[in-house]
């Protein structure tokens, strides 16, 4: 594991003196009081994240949690008031136009929200456009921009306008053109949060399977938990601007650090989310119902168990037994108080 | 006893007031009451309003407001030379240009011209009832003997509006590009539409002979400039945010951003204010008259001279055609590019 991008104290106050507002901050004002009496507004306030390379990195937050604010510092499209954003070693912020203009062409690819194609370009120039940026030769720019084009699903669609596809269509264009830019690093602000929900899990998947094969360092917005937990290695939960937890999904989960996370987690199918790794127990029983994989899913459990509580499972990675899986831990970490009372104990 | 007398005594100002005193031109309040047997010594009392010609009557030192109007003639007159020095060069360009391209629609015979001119409806309008409507407007020019006159006025609008294109598009980006530059041309812009077309038409004659085609050429820019300069400024400010931000985050240099995303997503923008600057432009040309324009406004200026009211009709409902036909084509055009760029 190495770490590909490095977020260092980090703050964000917009204002007309906000380099000076960062002492205050610092010294625990919080946001109400800021804009109450400096009149600037706190965005971000000293976040420290790892993000590891090829891994996908889920930033979680509601509206207005500064999660959209983050991602547009990591190429700076947005500059921060204090902190230091490190991608490979390199402070970002030490970057000249140039050097800046170079990193988002050759480094780091975006997708957007609401999508951002170029609605006079054909879908196929529209996937060309991060090479035809850097000045590929013609040939490249065809070949690569319908690999990419094919890679998402969308050969046939080469000719079409973005404003003749469903929005779904629309954003596996927005892929294949940041995938296009062949860059390690990919930003993914809210990339499906414009999407219905069938379409949505449409894309997360195709995300998840690109994922497997080109192992890319992603960077991926959300608002909705279910795609973060889907989606996330590493899972980075914010709250009015500041980091509130982060760590390795199933974890938070099951130990959520603070009552805010615990309404959000409250609400989530349990079942689907956690794994078996995360409610195992030490191998101590000597004889076993059957054997299971370490990362089946809770919902494939209780459908292999048909629902009989008194059953035990023995755990494997690989070929190796790891744990034991009690039909009643199971049934226990389904729900939220129960879980967290056995993790405070 | 002049109202503010009392007011430079006590100032203690008299003598500076009264310092090589002369005569001070009659202001035209004492001329009127001269003129009535009235030597204007008796003054209606009360409390005038301080105007420079109530000062000057109080305090000699004080100019009048004839003054201030004949030290604008004069400071105009003084620099004038040198004003003419630096612009005759520089708009010598703009009488070729509207010479040769005159030159050209005259003596271009009329069965060359009419298809030149349908061929270029066509092409940029790609509309098969506009380019009817074009050929039965040149037709019908020629069949009443406008058709020279008329070809004059297009030849200055198609000048005209080529330059204010040329340098109203750059100034519009330039504008939407820096707020600053956005606020300092948008008042000369107000200026430029609100200013009486006349009133700048009389420094440009003091500049410029009255036989240089350059005076009508520049009177006529600068009037229809304006709209493409605005309509630029504003497609380009109004070009989606999320689209530049992607252009940026995907590394585009200035250069590239502004021809491959904002000029083209302005470009309806764009081409609304070139329609704008096309009709202002054929506005112009008629006024324009009045300083040896040649054309159609020529025929109306005749028939508002002569009190000849036919051909004052004739030549104006002309002038109409003329407008609808540009409108209808640079609309067509505009519809073209509209829908090119998003294909639904």
């Amino acid at each position: 594991m190495t770490v590909k991008v490095a977020i260092r104290g980090l703050y964000k106050i917009f204002g007309p003196d906000d380099k000076a507002m960062v002492p205050l901050v610092q010294g625990g004002m919080d946001k109400a009081t800021l804009l109450a009496q400096r009149r600037h507004v706190l965005g971000l306030r000293d976040i420290n994240i790892d993000m590891q390379a090829g891994e996908i990195t889920v930033i979680m937050g509601l509206s207005g949690s500064g999660k959209s604010t983050l991602i547009r510092h990591l190429n700076r499209l947005i500059d921060p008031t204090a902190g230091e954003i490190l991608v490979d070693g390199t402070d970002v912020m030490s970057l000249d136009a140039d050097a800046l203009r170079r990193m988002r062409q050759q480094r780091m690819s975006m997708v957007f929200q609401k999508f951002a194609l170029l609605p006079h370009k054909t879908v196929l120039q529209n996937a060309q456009l991060p090479l035809s940026v850097q000045g590929a030769d013609a040939a490249t720019q065809d070949a690569e921009g319908r690999k990419w084009l094919a890679r998402v699903g969308l050969d046939g669609f080469e000719g079409r306008y973005p404003a003749q596809l469903s929005g779904g269509m629309q954003q596996r264009v927005g892929i294949a053109r940041a995938l296009t830019a062949n860059t390690d690093i990919m930003l993914m602000d809210e990339a499906f949060s414009a999407l219905d929900p069938l379409i949505r899990t449409d894309m997360q998947n195709l995300l998840l399977e690109l994922q497997k094969e080109l192992q890319k360092t992603i960077i991926f917005i959300t608002h909705d938990l279910d795609e973060a937990l889907k989606l996330a290695d590493h899972l980075v939960i914010l709250k009015d601007g500041a980091v509130v937890q982060q760590g390795e999904p199933q974890g938070i989960l099951l130990k959520p650090a603070d009552p805010y996370i615990e309404d959000f987690v409250s609400d989530i199918n349990r079942a689907r989310v956690l794994r078996v790794r995360s409610v195992m127990q030490p191998l101590k029983a000597d004889r076993f119902d059957g054997d299971v994989t370490e990362n089946a899913n809770l919902e494939d459990m209780i459908a292999l168990s048909d629902g009989d509580t008194g059953l035990t499972f023995r755990v494997m990675e690989g070929d190796e037994a790891v744990g034991q899986l009690d039909m009643k831990d199971l049934v226990k970490a389904l729900v939220p108080r129960v879980a967290g009372e056995g993790a405070r104990q | 006893m002049a109202a503010y007398e009392s007011l430079f005594d006590t100032l203690g100002l008299r003598d500076w007031c009264d310092a090589d005193k002369v005569d001070a031109p009659l202001s035209m309040a004492q001329l009127l009451a001269q003129a009535q047997g009235d030597d204007g010594a008796v003054e209606t009392g009360g409390f005038p309003f301080p105007s420079l010609d109530t000062l000057n009557e109080a305090c000699a030192r004080i100019g009048q407001t004839r003054d201030l109007t004949e030290g604008l003639e004069n400071g105009f007159l003084a620099i004038r030379s040198e004003l003419k020095f630096v612009l005759d060069p520089i708009t010598q360009p703009l009488s070729w240009m509207l010479d040769g391209t005159l030159f050209v629609f005259e003596t271009a015979p009329w069965w060359v011209m009419m298809p030149a001119l349908l061929l270029l409806t066509w092409v940029v309008s790609r509309s098969r009832s506009v380019t009817a409507f074009v050929t039965f407007v040149l037709l019908f020019f020629g069949f009443i003997d406008h058709y020279e006159v008329a070809m004059q006025t297009l030849a200055i609008v198609f000048v005209c509006t080529g330059i204010s294109v040329l340098f109203g598009v750059p100034i519009g980006i330039g504008m939407s590009k820096s707020d600053t530059a956005q606020r300092g041309i948008v008042p000369i812009l107000d200026l430029l539409q609100t200013l009486p077309t006349f009133v700048y038409l009389i420094p440009l004659i003091f500049l410029f002979s009255v036989t240089e085609s350059k005076l009508y050429g520049i009177a006529i820019i600068l009037y229809a400039i304006v709209p493409v300069i605005r309509l630029t400024d504003l497609g380009i400010r109004l070009v989606d945010k999320d689209v530049i931000e992607a252009a940026n985050a995907f590394g585009l240099t200035a250069w590239q951003k502004l021809t491959r995303v904002e000029l083209p997503l302005a470009l309806p923008n764009i081409m609304a204010g070139v329609n704008q600057t096309i009709m202002m432009s054929l506005a112009m040309v008629v006024i324009a008259s009045l300083v040896s324009a040649p054309g159609l406004g020529v025929l109306v200026l005749r028939g508002i001279r002569a009190l000849d009211l036919g051909v004052g009709i004739v030549a104006g409902l002309g002038i109409v055609l003329l407008a609808v036909v540009l409108d209808r084509v640079s609309k067509a055009a505009l519809n073209r590019v509209d829908t090119g760029a998003k294909s639904k």
